[in-house]
């Protein structure tokens, strides 16, 4: 029985105890974790205390429904998981540089959590929030519209996220996490083999944070189908917003499967339910179908938004219309479909069958056919445009290297009978990162560096930003390339010890691979820093910095909250670039009228507060709280539906007085040529000189 | 017709274009979330299908179920969606606050009510008779299936007493209209998965 009041909590799930009780070199690293996050949380109270922040963070951020406030903090969401998540790899490359014969410095059991939290944050709570927060920053920019279709659910997505991550983060100081992986397999995560909490932190964490991610797929789909500027056919929309659309749609599919593998293995740890135990008649299978309904549309959910950056990227830079765009769009939706046949790919040797195993086998090597033609239409776009190497150009290089190498290795899985021999090595672990680094994170980085200048007013400083983009590349390889060899001569992944010394010389490169991964990221902050301490010299205020070819260059840089005066009417692909060409963009005098929004709200906040405790609830069993909590959450849905919708109003005077000095800085000219591009000539006014007209 | 349909489902006569809008939005928005939630019921369906002969040696379908009891459940959720309809019949032409209105939400109320007291009866006569969740995967995916159903009729109460109470008490304006046209989408969604059930569960497993 637990206790009435703290459920399962007890004294020595306390921070720093298990280190009081064994000051052990694994303890040690834990208990180093530990500090760290009590470091950052007091230096961040200590900021917002020092500078008067708390009023301002709470007015204009948490209380906020802007689309692209909520997307920068998801960015912020992810960064900061980013740190724990980077840190947590380089310490695990370390440990097993020196595991051979179990001199690892880090316990089995230690080893076990590291992996498993390092692919959870990685995917739930880095992936996603990065993802999500540049499509809620970009979208409705570049679809003409002034917000999403939901914007308070829109912030209730993001309360749910964080809460997850939150929840993540508290397991490192309160208890421990699971060991299961970021998979949690049953049966080993049933409370039989796994009675602590640790592998309930991790469905708490994903669920909540799936919740989440569910809500903002309805939300993007709906914007993206309701919310077009009159005028944008589907088929004239940026092709961002295309590969977000395919990627809602996936969401939307896959979610559900993860919901229900996660409540059904939660029914089986709390209530002695039977859906994926050894006995009683439990279907153990169950659950690596269902997890791999999400698990493998979640990959192309993340990678098809950023493809559709590069896409962008790559149009931009090269001064160029998209080339084939039609054919991108096909390619979107056929890998969106295809992503739901092929799941099954990840558990060839679960015992299927031969015909089974090949259909899965074909589809996956067919998916490679839709992502060569989008890197072909991309090197179409390139060729003969006016090329430029800006940071996003050297990650959409690094890309190509990379990510090819690493879509190759896919296909060579995706055959069952190499499968075979492969499966659960470090070869795979070397696959999904070369796929999930040089392609997601590449994406987001590019799409960083691209959108920066229009969520801040200035541009992130280049020769930091292209270093940072180079020691990504090294890193990345130096790292993970060599996790192939091993892979390739036996070394099982998520192992804590071994025996072949021939492992270690490449295990030793990938560690000093994973100090130069450090490094990027420390470059990384260094970038933004520079840049923020720069700011003046890299102001783009008035908002076009890259000769952009979309809507959301088209307003102020940030844009005002409004984001356009009046919705603007689009006639065709790439409106603003076509407006540039007629030279009718920036029009003079438009006619000023108030402008409703809806009211900021702390709902989002308060559901993200009682989810988080929600969840710490449940994973130590204090039921009172829980349904405490529950009550709440309840209550605060009841209360949106009850409430009227307030709203606030920007006067036609004060859009006016916003909009009328900046519109006269952009008539007022000389927009800079591209060759000026990076210097401090730039102010975001492009002379357009594009290679080929709208 | 008198207004062109501007959303799937049931359109209100007397809306404006911009309110109109607004409820296309939410409405399709819906739509969206209710393919979202059937999804996760086909889950569901899916995993009672795989396991549905997984016994243990424990009760089966033709001990525990009560086809007679199940019959009435029917009857009352089919009826309660009925009563659904004339109640969004009644909204789209006397208006939010009519007595018709809110006599035929609570008897949809009422009907489902009933529906989820005959089914905690079932499953406590199950009980008895050692037909336990924890007795075998059979009974797991049973109730995990049943049991969502069970919760949505839940929630779906919850939200009918709620939408009863705003009515009666504020006056009638858009959003509240829109809000009971969702209400009957997914009133009716329940009552398309019960028939689901019905077939799947039920009717298989007894024949």
């Amino acid at each position: 029985m637990t206790h009435p009041i703290f459920g399962a909590l007890t004294l020595s799930d306390l921070p720093f105890a298990a280190f009081i009780a064994d000051p052990s070199v694994t303890e040690g690293v834990a208990a180093g974790a530990q500090v760290i996050v009590f470091l950052a949380i007091f230096a961040i109270l200590a900021v917002l205390t020092r500078y008067r922040l708390w009023g301002p963070m709470y007015r204009d951020w948490l209380c906020s429904v802007d689309h692209k406030k909520v997307g920068i903090m998801y960015m912020v969401v992810g960064v900061v998981m980013m740190a724990r998540g980077v840190i947590e790899g380089a310490v695990m490359r370390a440990n097993q540089m020196t595991a051979l014969d179990g001199g690892g410095m880090l316990s089995p059991d230690h080893v076990g959590q590291l992996f498993s939290t390092h692919g959870t944050i990685m995917i739930f709570f880095v992936a996603v929030p990065l993802v999500f927060g540049l499509i809620n920053y970009v979208l409705p920019l570049q679809l003409g519209a002034r917000d999403m279709a939901f914007p308070v659910m829109n912030q209730i997505s993001l309360g749910l996220t964080a809460a997850g991550a939150v929840l993540i983060m508290i397991s490192l100081v309160v208890g421990e996490f699971g060991t299961g992986g970021w998979t949690a397999y049953p049966p080993y995560t049933s409370r039989l083999f796994s009675p602590g909490t640790g592998t309930d932190y991790w469905i708490w964490s994903v669920l909540i944070a799936g919740v989440g991610s569910t809500l903002s797929a309805f939300n993007f789909a709906v914007t993206i189908y309701k919310k077009r500027a009159p005028g944008m056919k589907m088929m004239a929309m940026p092709i961002f917003c295309w590969t977000v659309l395919c990627s809602s749609i996936t969401l939307i599919f896959a979610m559900p499967p993860i919901t229900v593998s996660t409540i059904m293995l939660a029914a089986d740890r709390y209530l002695g339910f039977h859906f994926f135990t050894n006995d009683l008649g439990g279907e153990v299978m169950n659950y690596a179908n269902l997890f791999w309904m999400f698990g493998h549309p979640e990959v192309y959910i993340l990678i098809l938004p950023c493809y559709g950056i590069f896409a962008e990227v790559v149009s931009n830079f090269s001064a160029k219309r998209l080339y084939g765009y039609v054919s991108l769009v096909i390619a979107t939706m056929a890998i969106a479909v295809l992503s739901f046949s092929v799941w099954l790919h990840h558990f060839f040797t679960m015992g299927q069958g031969v015909n089974v195993n090949i259909a899965f086998g074909v589809a996956t090597m067919a998916i490679a056919i839709p992502t060569g033609v989008k890197l072909y239409d991309w090197m179409g776009t390139m060729f003969r445009g006016r090329v430029r190497l800006s940071t996003p150009m050297v990650y959409l290089f690094g890309f190509y290297l990379l990510f090819v190498f690493g879509g190759l290795t896919g296909v060579i899985l995706a055959n069952p009978t190499i499968d075979y021999q492969v499966h659960n090595s470090m070869f795979l672990v070397a696959h999904f990162h070369n796929v999930l680094i040089p392609g997601v994170l590449f994406g987001v980085l590019a799409g960083l560096h691209y959108w920066f200048p229009k969520a801040f007013g200035f541009r992130l400083a280049e020769r930091p930003g292209r270093i940072t983009a180079v020691l990504w590349v090294i890193g990345f390889s130096l790292t993970f390339v060599p996790l192939y060899w091993v892979g390739l001569m036996g070394l099982p992944r998520r192992a804590a010890s071994f025996a072949n010394p021939d492992y270690v010389p490449w295990l030793i490169w990938s560690a000093v691979g994973a100090a130069v991964i450090l490094a990027a990221v420390g470059s990384l902050l260094w970038t933004i820093w520079t840049s923020v301490v720069h700011r003046k010299d890299l102001a783009t205020p008035i908002g076009d910095p890259w000769d952009g070819r979309t809507l959301e260059w088209s307003v102020s840089a940030p844009p005002p909250a409004y984001n356009f005066v009046t919705i603007p009417t689009v006639a065709g692909r790439d409106p603003f670039a076509a407006a540039k060409a007629a030279g009718v963009a920036y029009a003079p005098n438009p006619v000023y009228a108030d402008i409703t929004a809806p009211a900021p709200t702390v709902v989002g906040f308060i559901i993200c507060v009682i989810s988080g405790v929600f969840g710490f609830a449940m994973v130590w069993q204090v039921w009172w709280l829980a349904a405490l909590c529950a009550l709440g959450i309840v209550g605060s849905v009841m209360w949106l539906g009850w409430r009227k919708p307030r709203t606030v109003v920007t006067t036609a005077e004060q859009v006016k007085q916003i909009d009328a000095p900046w519109r006269q800085a952009a008539l007022a000219g000389p927009g800079v040529d591209r060759g000026l591009e990076f210097t401090s000539a730039n102010r975001g006014l492009a002379a357009p000189d594009m290679v080929q007209d709208a | 017709m008198t207004a062109p349909a501007s959303y799937p489902g049931l359109n209100l006569l007397d809306s404006d274009d911009a309110a109109n809008n607004e409820t296309e939005v939410m409405v399709f928005g819906f739509w969206v979330f209710l393919m979202s939630d059937l999804v996760m019921f086909g889950l569901f369906f899916a995993t009672y299908v795989t396991m549905s002969d997984n016994l243990a040696f424990g009760p089966g379908p033709r001990q525990l179920f009560d086809l007679a009891s199940v019959g009435w459940q029917t009857a009352c959720l089919l009826v309660s969606s009925f009563a659904m309809g004339m109640g969004s019949l009644a909204l789209k032409y006397d208006g939010a606050r009519s007595r018709q209105l809110l006599m035929w939400l609570g008897v949809a109320g009422v009907l489902a009510a009933a529906f989820l007291f005959l089914e905690l009866r079932d499953f406590s006569h199950m009980a008895t008779l050692g037909g336990v969740p924890s007795r075998s995967g059979f009974l797991s995916a049973y109730y995990g299936l049943v049991g969502l159903h069970g919760v949505h009729i839940t929630f779906g109460l919850l939200w009918l007493a709620f939408m009863m109470t705003k009515i009666a008490a504020t006056p009638p304006d858009h959003p509240v209209k829109t809000q009971v046209l969702r209400l009957a989408l997914y009133w009716h969604f329940l009552g398309l998965v019960w028939v689901g059930i019905f077939s799947v569960v039920f009717l298989t497993g007894v024949a």
